[in-house]
């Protein structure tokens, strides 16, 4: 997945940019080379499936993620527009998959929508209009569900989408790979792709340069939310019900997702290949938690899963920090 | 380095700057307060009063450190956890005995002080990533928000610790010439902040470091220092803040205690008026900020609209705020 070397540096030498995303390969490779090593069945087919379906939602969070800080941006909206997006998907799913994916999806867009006028229009702070639009989401969300779960039905195809397999590969995984193709190819072939990374890099110079910066910060949210919303439809149809109260520190799981792929909260840099690497990693740590106490040699209980997270989220940010100011 | 002057331009470094932004909170405070004086039964009661108040003073209290770490163009996700960190370990102490101490008065202060002084350690940890290595202040202080609550349900199994301690008992119930004993404690905080931000060498220099980091650097200030020890700070308060939150409760739940917290902070600050950019800091804002979302939340509630409705209104509400400081920074 480290193939797709889409590494465009407008800022920052193209050269320590790339030296910043090493860290995240290196990581990645040492704990799967520790996985198979250490655990019989880690690279076992039902292993590797179930990594990458549960996965799926948040590597489509983190992507949208990467694009808003590639433009100097951040988005803490994103779990709870999934949350809501959740919600309103499973509510129309006896219709079908189809409305269930429009519902929620545009739901979604409607948010991303909100947050790019807020932030492009009335020049507020994305934190600050991202933190507020994370609390009306996650309101609508308890509205509108009544502050419980909502079932899916499952006489339409709509639970297919979590937990069906097309070729051999599940349903979510395949999503979460179109998207990433398709984010890889809008960042680096595109004029859009360009634009983000000039907003990012010098919002000033890229106005002065004629670039719509306005529309492209719009557009950025736009997206963000759209995946999003498909993160939290493919959350419903995974667990059988729309869920008003999940989602909860996704913003800062995808945030930590994307730094540990290398990308500078400062923007104007980014890669969408090591976004999803760095999604990765993290997702890996639980399973191997899990095989860990599987293995029964000595049991962690689930809380030491965050306490390791974040420890790795240190070790990468540090290691990038070393790399980076070698010099060369 | 002591003797050096540091004279931010222009404006007195005070913590009330611009009349005007702090007049617009305390505007839509008043016509909160006229509103429920109105429309809400009961709303004069001292009752009504605490209870408000005491719901808000660990807000303020948290905030009031966050608005020193982003008058420095940093910011502290890590709030939060460090809450829940302290909050965990009290009850080990003095009710499980951690130290070794044996039951008593001594476990009793320990309780209060080695809490407080481990977030506080935890919160100079942020500031050394973030001066010493330069790591953004999102990133470096969302390590600790990731990994802290970890940290608390690792030490606690996850469990809920019920406890009954006289001391801690006063810290969440107990009162002072009538009124509760964490507000005084709040009042306190704002205080010493105020006055910190305000008078102090070491308030001037946090302003001068948000305000313009690289001129701070040349100008021969330890910028280094500064920002380690405001994040300490933010850690220290947060620290305090879980203590009262497990006083309140007489239990400590390392999964609920401060869950979400950073974002209450934050929001506080923003709509206090404290320009996230860094370079100000307005701790009397703040207080207000944190009152005007309470005071929402409650005379929403108080009239029958639920919970979840109220998260909207305050979305609404802290875009209104921002926004109008905005217009008045522009003109």
């Amino acid at each position: 997945m480290t193939s797709l070397t889409d590494t465009i540096a407008v800022g920052p030498s193209r050269h320590a940019a790339l030296l910043q995303r090493q860290g995240v390969v290196v990581a990645l490779v040492l704990l799967i080379l520790f996985g198979a090593w250490r655990y019989d069945d880690f690279i076992g087919l039902y292993n590797v499936m179930s990594v990458l379906r549960y996965n799926a939602m948040f590597a489509l969070v983190a992507l949208g993620m990467g694009f808003v800080i590639m433009t100097g941006g951040i988005d803490l909206s994103v779990g709870a527009t999934a949350a809501l997006a959740s919600v309103v998907s499973a509510g129309v799913s006896d219709i079908g998959l189809g409305a269930g994916l429009a519902v929620g999806i545009a739901a979604g867009l409607a948010v991303g929508l909100l947050n790019g006028l807020v932030i492009a229009w009335a020049k507020l702070p994305p934190f600050v209009t991202t933190l507020a639009t994370m609390l009306a989401a996650r309101g609508l969300a308890l509205l509108i569900s009544g502050n419980q779960s909502v079932s899916v039905s499952w006489d339409t195809s709509f639970t297919d989408l979590g937990g069906g397999d097309f070729l051999g590969f599940p349903i979510p995984a395949w999503i979460a790979a179109i998207a990433f193709v398709l984010g890889s190819v809008l960042l680096n072939f595109t004029g859009f792709g360009r634009a983000v990374l000039a907003v990012g890099g010098n919002e000033e110079a890229a106005r002065l340069m004629g670039l719509p910066v306005a529309r492209t910060k719009v557009l950025v949210y736009v997206l963000t939310g759209g995946l999003a919303g498909l993160a939290g439809v493919i959350l419903a149809a995974q667990f059988g019900a729309g869920q008003p109260t999940e989602g909860q520190g996704w913003e800062l799981f995808a945030i930590a997702a994307v730094v540990v792929g290398g990308t500078l909260l400062t923007g104007g840099m980014g890669s969408v290949g090591f976004t999803l690497a760095g999604t990765m990693l993290l997702g890996l740590i639980f399973n191997i938690l899990n095989f860990e106490n599987g293995k029964g040699e000595f049991t962690l209980s689930a809380y030491w899963q965050s306490v390791i997270r974040g420890a790795f989220l240190l070790l990468v940010v540090l290691l990038q920090n070393r790399l980076a100011r070698r010099p060369g | 380095m002591q003797e050096l002057e540091i004279r931010t331009p222009r404006r007195h470094p005070l913590t009330l700057p611009r009349g005007g932004a702090l007049a617009g909170t305390l505007t839509s405070l008043a016509a909160l307060v006229l509103f429920n004086l109105v429309a809400t039964p009961h709303f004069t009661s001292l009752q009504t009063l605490y209870v408000n108040l005491t719901q808000v003073t660990t807000i303020v209290i948290v905030a009031v450190g966050m608005t020193m770490v982003i008058a420095t163009g940093g910011i502290d996700l890590s709030v939060g956890s460090l809450m829940a960190i302290s909050g965990a370990l009290a009850p080990l102490i003095f009710a499980r005995d951690l130290l070794g101490v044996g039951p008593g008065p001594l476990a009793d202060a320990l309780a209060f002080v080695v809490p407080v002084l481990v977030a506080m350690g935890f919160g100079g940890f942020n500031g050394w990533l973030v001066a010493r290595f330069r790591i953004q202040p999102i990133v470096a202080t969302l390590v600790l928000f990731i990994a802290g609550r970890g940290i608390a349900q690792v030490m606690t199994n996850g469990n809920l610790q019920a406890f009954h301690n006289d001391a801690f008992h006063a810290l969440g119930l107990g009162r002072v010439l009538g009124v509760p004993i964490q507000v005084w404690l709040m009042a306190a905080v704002v205080a010493v902040a105020t006055w910190v931000i305000g008078r102090t060498l070491y308030g001037r220099q946090l302003l001068a470091v948000g305000g313009n980091e690289a001129a701070a650097r040349l100008a021969g200030l330890p910028v280094a220092r500064i920002k380690i020890l405001v994040y300490a700070i933010s850690g220290l308060l947060s620290g305090i803040a879980g203590l009262i939150v497990i006083a309140i409760n007489s239990s400590s739940d390392a999964n609920l205690v401060g869950l979400g917290m950073e974002l209450d902070a934050i929001a506080a600050v923003a709509v206090g008026g404290t320009a996230l950019t860094g370079g100000r800091a307005s701790i009397i804002g703040t207080l207000l900020g944190a009152l005007i979302i309470q005071l929402l939340r409650y005379t929403l509630l108080s009239h029958g609209i639920p919970d979840a409705a109220a998260l909207v209104v305050k979305a609404a509400v802290i875009l209104v705020a921002v926004y109008i400081q905005q217009i008045r920074r522009a003109s």
